[in-house]
């Protein structure tokens, strides 16, 4: 103020004006702005609406109406069943349901009681004098008569011990066989606890009614539109997690790399430029038959590690070349911005500089490129489980129903519903990200602010 | 420097830096696959362990790891010799690709040309009609053909073109007709990725300076765009061939499956499944090749046609 005090009259109104002026200029945040620009293109709108919608769907499968995803109908009439609308009703019976379960409660209880008396035989043994474990002589020093009771009874506990653990043994093969019995594992392969509430609450609501096989029935018989719903889930958590496993190396090694600058980002850069003129669908068929190797596969297992988590892990792993690229790029040429020297000269910190300026503006590509990152993972999967390395049966993604239509496609009869329904479902999520992505991309591109 | 010498010297270290890339892969790929428990003789019926001796001893696969590493190495490197398959009988790695190399080249190169004319075309018209219904019409076209993966659009253009209308021959290999269909298929989202380069590319272009006095000094519209715009607006369509052919290269892995053409692509897939080393490694290096030569064909390209960039 004081300084356009000094200054002569005619210069300080105008001045005073600009101030005025500029005071009535409110800053926009970047998001903020983003989201204004990105509201006025309907296709990404449309897109973004689109999939909240399938997430949503795809969340809720369980809760819907569908009928069964593996239910197998293999008689003349229900195989290669063209789309129909007529009324069908889920094999599910309520009553059979209640007697499994009240046959599992009770199979339960009998393992619950067989364990206990186990245990007790264990303490019983553990109570005995222990075992005699010397030479013979040693043995024969002892009073004959309490060694042969001790031994007797020793004996008759480890018989019993092992009579019971017989029995405790086909107590849980029956149950498990009636847990396979039960309609919600029959009709829905082991569903998980928040799906299995989820096909509770559903079986609660809507009954035995399901929606007609709109989209028809494939070769055992199955509903195509169910299973589209069921590979809907799959196809979306892999596009999900292993973008975000590609994220995470991505970002974090291109960030490394270009802050870093000199030497050690020369040698980053030259790893990635040969990892990037690697054909990779080679090395991923490769590494998916090694660990599919039954015996990698058991060691796996035991990790708690299967198929699907090897499966998002290494398409995780292979595309964050670009996105390592492109974060390494903009955090390179942030640094040098006049923004940031402008930070500078008012003061702001490293740390400031850091998070307030350099962060937010990768950010932005950053999200840009995970839409069009997700994309092309998912066609990957599709890719993948169409050529039969992808997910295995009886889960079911969008690639393999698309793989499994285009077998049964012969000159005589084209089931053309095989292809088409999971195809089409494919291409438009597959649409509605690309769109979506090219909209972020237009959005929070500085150069088109306030156009 | 002389400009030749200084030529050769980039293309010289150019070389290095792909021999060791190659090795790079090789390496990996090597170890990669003898990381496999079972070999390739595992799964075939119990044989005596004579004779198993026997076919590890043919296959040198009875030595140590290392020294069965420098001895492929040396015979692919010196003699570009990948020695015999391990499941075809009678026939070595080379001949195997030499049988199916020309055919996926052949497919491949179809696509390209394809892509390139298709998405040019497309690119130039949109960017020139801008916001016009062709402009539209072309860039959602664009947008379908990134979305849709190639093997829908094959399987819908099989059920389409083959069995309802009848057009061409559904699959096979050997005539023009054949090959039409799987190259379409392969080229859909290139030449959509080139439409979108080269109407952003021409948009840029077009309000240069360079342009007006084109056009002010009263020549053809046409001239003036294919002459003089296009030159200026190709450049990241140039840069996009390199990765559009290794696109394309994995792309027809699984057309040639579901065509049936007797491409690289097809024993690819089977060499790795059944764990045919050698045939693999073969295909691997191959392919790695290919598309280490592309990428050095268009980066020295670029030069040529943008006088600007100096090679560095």
């Amino acid at each position: 103020m004081s300084a356009v005090e000094t200054l002569p009259a005619p210069s300080r109104e105008r001045y005073q004006a600009l101030l005025g002026e500029a005071a009535q200029i409110r800053g926009i945040s970047l998001w903020k702005d983003a989201w204004r620009r990105l509201k006025k293109n309907w296709a990404a709108m449309g897109s973004l609406w689109f999939l909240c919608a399938l997430g949503l769907l795809a969340f809720f499968t369980p809760l819907l109406p569908l009928q069964s995803p593996q239910h197998q109908i293999s008689d003349a009439e229900h195989k290669y069943q063209p789309p129909s609308s007529e009324a069908v009703t889920l094999e599910y019976d309520d009553r059979e349901r209640r007697r499994l379960e009240q046959g599992i409660e009770l199979d339960k209880q009998e393992l619950r009681r067989v364990e206990k008396e186990i245990g007790e035989l264990h303490r019983r043994l553990d109570r005995l004098p222990p075992k005699p474990e010397g030479t013979k002589t040693a043995a024969k020093k002892k009073p004959a008569t309490v060694e042969t009771a001790a031994e007797k009874e020793r004996g008759a506990i480890e018989k019993e011990k092992a009579a019971k653990e017989k029995e405790k043994e086909a107590l849980k093969g029956q149950l498990e066989g009636k847990w396979l019995a039960h309609p919600l594992n029959r009709l829905w392969n082991n569903p998980g606890p928040l799906t299995w509430q989820l096909l509770k609450a559903r079986i609660a609501v809507f009954g035995k009614w399901s929606v007609p096989s709109l989209c028809g029935r494939d070769e055992l018989g199955r509903d195509v539109l169910a299973r589209i719903f069921w590979g809907a889930r799959v196809s979306i958590i892999v596009g999900l997690v292993a973008t975000l496993v590609s994220l995470a190396i991505g970002v974090s090694y291109g960030a490394v790399s270009g802050y870093l600058g000199g030497i050690v980002d020369t040698v980053m850069m030259r790893i990635v430029d040969i990892l990037y003129s690697i054909p990779f669908i080679f090395i991923v068929i490769f590494l998916i038959t090694i660990l599919s190797e039954d015996s990698i596969k058991a060691r796996l297992a035991r990790w708690g590690i299967d198929q699907i988590v090897i499966f998002y892990f290494v398409i995780g792993a292979i595309y964050w070349l670009t996105m390592a690229r492109v974060v390494r790029g903009q955090i390179i040429s942030l640094k040098h911005e006049q923004f940031v020297d402008a930070a500078r000269t008012i003061g702001a910190g490293t740390p400031r500089i850091v998070f307030r300026h350099l962060i937010p503006n990768v950010l932005g590509i950053v999200i840009v490129y995970l839409t069009l990152t997700i994309p092309s993972v998912m066609l990957f999967e599709a890719f993948l489980s169409f050529l039969g390395l992808g997910v295995q049966p009886p889960d079911v993604s969008w690639g393999l129903l698309m793989s499994e239509g285009l077998k049964v496609i012969t000159p005589l009869e084209i089931h053309w519903w095989l292809v088409v329904f999971p195809g089409v479902a494919l291409a438009l999520t597959l649409f509605a990200l690309n769109f979506l992505g090219d909209g972020l991309r237009d959005a929070l591109d500085p150069r088109m602010k306030n156009r | 420097m002389n400009p030749l010498v200084e030529t050769l010297l980039v293309v010289g270290k150019r070389l290095g830096w792909m021999l060791l890339t190659l090795w790079v892969v090789y390496t990996f790929s090597f170890f990669l696959m003898r990381a496999v428990p079972g070999g390739p003789f595992a799964s075939d019926k119990k044989v005596p362990p004579a004779i198993q001796r026997q076919l590890e001893a043919r296959y040198h696969m009875d030595e140590p790891l290392p020294m069965q590493y420098v001895r492929h190495l040396t015979n692919a490197a010196v003699f570009f010799d990948f020695g015999p398959s391990m499941r075809m009988e009678d026939y070595t790695v080379n001949e195997v690709i030499a049988q199916g190399f020309p055919v996926s080249a052949t497919l491949g190169i179809i696509a390209l040309v394809l892509a390139l004319l298709f998405g040019m075309t497309a690119g130039v018209i949109s960017a020139v009609r801008r916001n016009t219904i062709f402009d539209f019409g072309f860039m959602l076209l664009a947008t379908v053909g990134i979305a849709v993966p190639n093997f829908v659009l094959a399987s819908l253009s099989i059920i389409l073109i083959v069995f309802w209308l009848q057009l061409v021959p559904a699959a096979g290999w050997g005539s023009i007709q054949q090959a039409l269909l799987p190259a379409l298929c392969v080229a859909a989202p290139y030449a959509a990725y080139i439409a979108r380069l080269t109407r952003a590319g021409m948009l840029e272009v077009l309000n240069l300076d360079y342009i007006r006095t084109a056009y002010a000094k009263g020549l053809a519209p046409r001239t003036v765009i294919v002459k003089h715009a296009l030159r200026g607006a190709i450049l990241p369509v140039v840069s996009y061939i390199g990765p559009a052919t290794a696109g394309i290269l994995t792309g027809s892995l699984v057309l040639e499956r579901i065509f049936n053409v007797p491409g690289m692509g097809s024993f690819f897939i089977d060499a790795a499944m059944q764990r045919d080393y050698t045939l693999a490694l073969g295909m691997v290096v191959v392919y790695t090749a290919l598309l280490l030569v592309m990428n050095t064909l268009v980066d020295l390209s670029y030069a040529i046609i943008d006088p600007r960039v100096k090679m560095e």
